[in-house]
């Protein structure tokens, strides 16, 4: 049955009306909000050395992140995929459970562990800091976005299959050269795609960060917890609008990104 | 394929040394495979001859690609030994058994261009830039892919991707040539038309090919030997004549060609004599569909057990005969015009 185009026109204005309220309004207010006193006054609030501090924090862990996220998920890829051992079932299971773990849960397990109480407590107590620290922060940071890159690669493997691989052994390429000529060009669109998500999550993680980040303005907040800690505990309204603003523009750059690469790969 | 196609062949691989002539045999002894419960090769034992074009012939599913997979290296085999020339390679990789393998669906290296994917081999060798890139365009004037250098494989079609795939192996100088059916995922035309120059390539190059292919008639056209292979196992081995003249059993008999039955025993449709008179060891059949196939006529028979048969005949015996449906007629196995032939069992 089609609905008859009154129904079909109500119907659409419904669904875009729901897609206006919940998502286009409110990012329109922060957007308001940030650039009604002018750029300048935006400007000013995130060039702030706390501001310019938590921009630095979230792209030095990205920095950290992305290049482990990639080796491991390319890794891990290809063990589910050309593999043939017991337990991949389990390997796949656990890969997944990142989107399924609220990050909070992730922050406080990641205390129990790492903490100065925890399992590897001895490691804080001999010095090297963990929980409160860059370390604690980077591994939130990888929990979370490490199913992005597997789960990206996979299907590339799979659809791209070992004849390739096994070509490249046959005119005498080692596993290790075949590796870097064949099958790495080839997954390339998926690793980056990967990549590409990971960043996005990394930036906007919240939950699980703040859990092991000691907080301090200027010295270990990330861009998301400026926003908060702007906004709850500094009462600086306006300043956690710019932030936001920022956290938001580097979000759509990243999504942009993530476009222009699609169409990309759609055409090669 | 024309003259001037094969004079260019033979000139181009005499003059250039693109194909250095070299032949050796390759000697398969007692190889047992297993997947788990299934038993994929069933002690095969296997001398191809240097210089030869082998036909590895049989079924899906009868093991062939697992077979010429262990002769490559890419499978490791739970028992047997392979020999290729002098060597014992049973357990050497295939990166270390300078082979030429060419896979059904080409696998062509998507993101390298022709040129590249040609002296693929050759630059994992280190060798320099100026001698592959002379290699190179000698080997794609050979498969006739000359100007097609700056391709990508996406832009070729599927007979110029297995031509591309052949100057790829032929390139790093193989010992032994491996085609796992290079042939069977192009259309009629192109196939026949590939497999009329590989013969021609084969045979100005002189080595050692092994060919797996399910089509009958592809392994009798191009084969210098033929092994006929059945559940893991080789059934017959010998030359095309042979295979087809005097297959081993009715496995080899009924897989090299039609076959009809006549009192319990395998017959070639053709090896049938038509007759309007009894003559001893001929069966009593009634014509039922006579089918005219261009030179040959083929004409569909039943017994008096009612069992269905077919016979093939030229088209002037089936004039001569004046054949009609409904009517009865004699059938034996012989040739035509001459005496009754005494039956073969
Ligand atoms: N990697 C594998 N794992 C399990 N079974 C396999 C594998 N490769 C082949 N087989 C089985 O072995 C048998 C022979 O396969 P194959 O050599 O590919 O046959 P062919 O090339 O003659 O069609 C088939 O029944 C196939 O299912
Ligand atoms: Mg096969």
């Amino acid at each position: 049955m089609t609905p008859s185009t009154p129904a079909r026109l109500s119907l659409r204005t419904l669904a875009l009306g729901y897609l206006g309220i919940l998502v286009l309004t409110p990012i329109v207010l922060i957007l308001i909000r940030t650039f009604e006193d002018g750029l300048l006054a935006f400007w000013a609030s995130i060039t702030t050395p706390a501001a310019i501090s938590a921009l630095t924090l979230s792209l030095i862990i990205i920095a950290i992140v992305v290049p482990l996220n990639v080796v491991f998920g390319i890794v891990t890829a290809l063990a589910l995929v050309r593999g043939r051992f017991p337990g991949r079932g389990i390997v796949q299971a656990i890969v997944d459970l990142p989107f399924a773990v609220s990050p909070i849960v992730v922050g406080a397990s990641l205390i129990l562990l790492w903490g100065a109480s925890g399992w590897l407590g001895f490691i804080d107590e001999a010095g090297f800091k963990v929980i409160f620290a860059l370390p604690g922060m980077v591994l939130a940071t990888i929990f979370v976005t490490l199913p992005f890159v597997v789960r990206e690669v996979e299907p590339v493997l799979h659809e791209i299959g070992e004849e390739q691989e096994q070509a490249a052994a046959t005119l005498g390429a080692s596993r290790w050269q075949t590796f870097w000529r064949i099958t790495l060009p080839a997954i390339r669109w998926g690793l980056t795609y990967g990549v590409v998500l990971t960043v996005a999550r990394a930036l906007g993680e919240f939950g699980a960060v703040i859990m092991v980040s000691a907080g301090v303005a200027g010295q270990s907040q990330t861009l998301t917890l400026l926003v908060h800690a702007r906004y709850v505990d500094d009462f600086n309204v306006y300043g956690a609008y710019a932030a936001s603003t920022l956290l938001m523009l580097l979000a759509i750059l990243t999504l942009l990104l993530m476009t222009v690469l699609d169409r990309k790969r759609k055409t090669t | 394929m024309t003259d001037a196609v094969a004079e260019d062949l033979h000139r181009l691989v005499t003059e250039s040394d693109a194909i250095a002539a070299q032949s050796h045999a390759i000697v398969v002894e007692h190889l047992e495979k297993h997947y788990g419960d299934y038993h994929a090769l069933r002690d095969i034992n296997l001398n191809i001859p240097s210089g030869s074009l082998t036909a590895l012939l049989g079924p899906s599913g009868s093991g062939k690609s697992t077979l010429l997979r262990a002769i490559a290296g890419l499978e490791v085999p739970d028992g047997g030994t392979v020999r290729i020339g002098d060597e014992d390679v049973t357990y050497v990789p295939p990166q270390k058994r300078e082979i030429g393998f060419v896979f059904q669906h080409y696998a062509a290296f998507k993101h390298l261009t022709v040129r590249d994917n040609v002296g693929f081999g050759p630059s994992i060798r280190k060798q320099p830039k100026a001698e592959i890139a002379k290699r190179v365009d000698e080997l794609l004037e050979i498969v006739g892919l000359d100007g097609y250098q700056d391709r990508y494989p996406s832009q070729l079609s599927g007979g110029q991707r297995q031509r591309m795939a052949l100057a790829r192996a032929l390139a790093v100088h193989p010992k032994v040539l491996l085609l796992d059916e290079p042939f069977g995922a192009l259309d009629a035309k192109v196939r026949e038309d590939l497999r009329g120059w590989l013969r021609q390539l084969q045979s100005e190059t002189g080595v050692t090919t092994v060919l797996v292919t399910h089509d009958q008639e592809e392994a009798l056209d191009v084969a210098d030997h033929i092994a006929v292979l059945n559940e893991g196992a080789i059934e017959q081995w010998g030359s095309p004549r042979e295979v087809y003249e005097t297959p081993a059993n009715d496995f080899v008999m009924s897989f090299l060609g039609p076959t009809a039955v006549l009192r319990g025993a395998l017959v070639r449709p053709h090896d049938l004599v038509l007759s309007h008179e009894h003559i001893d060891g001929a069966v009593s059949t009634v014509v039922e569909r006579v089918v005219h196939l261009g030179f040959e006529v083929r004409v569909e028979l039943r017994d008096e057990q009612g069992e269905q048969l077919s016979a093939q005949t030229t088209r002037g015996e089936a004039a001569r005969l004046d054949l009609a449906v409904g009517q009865r007629i004699f059938v034996r196995p012989g040739q035509p015009d001459a005496a009754p032939a005494p039956t073969t069992a």
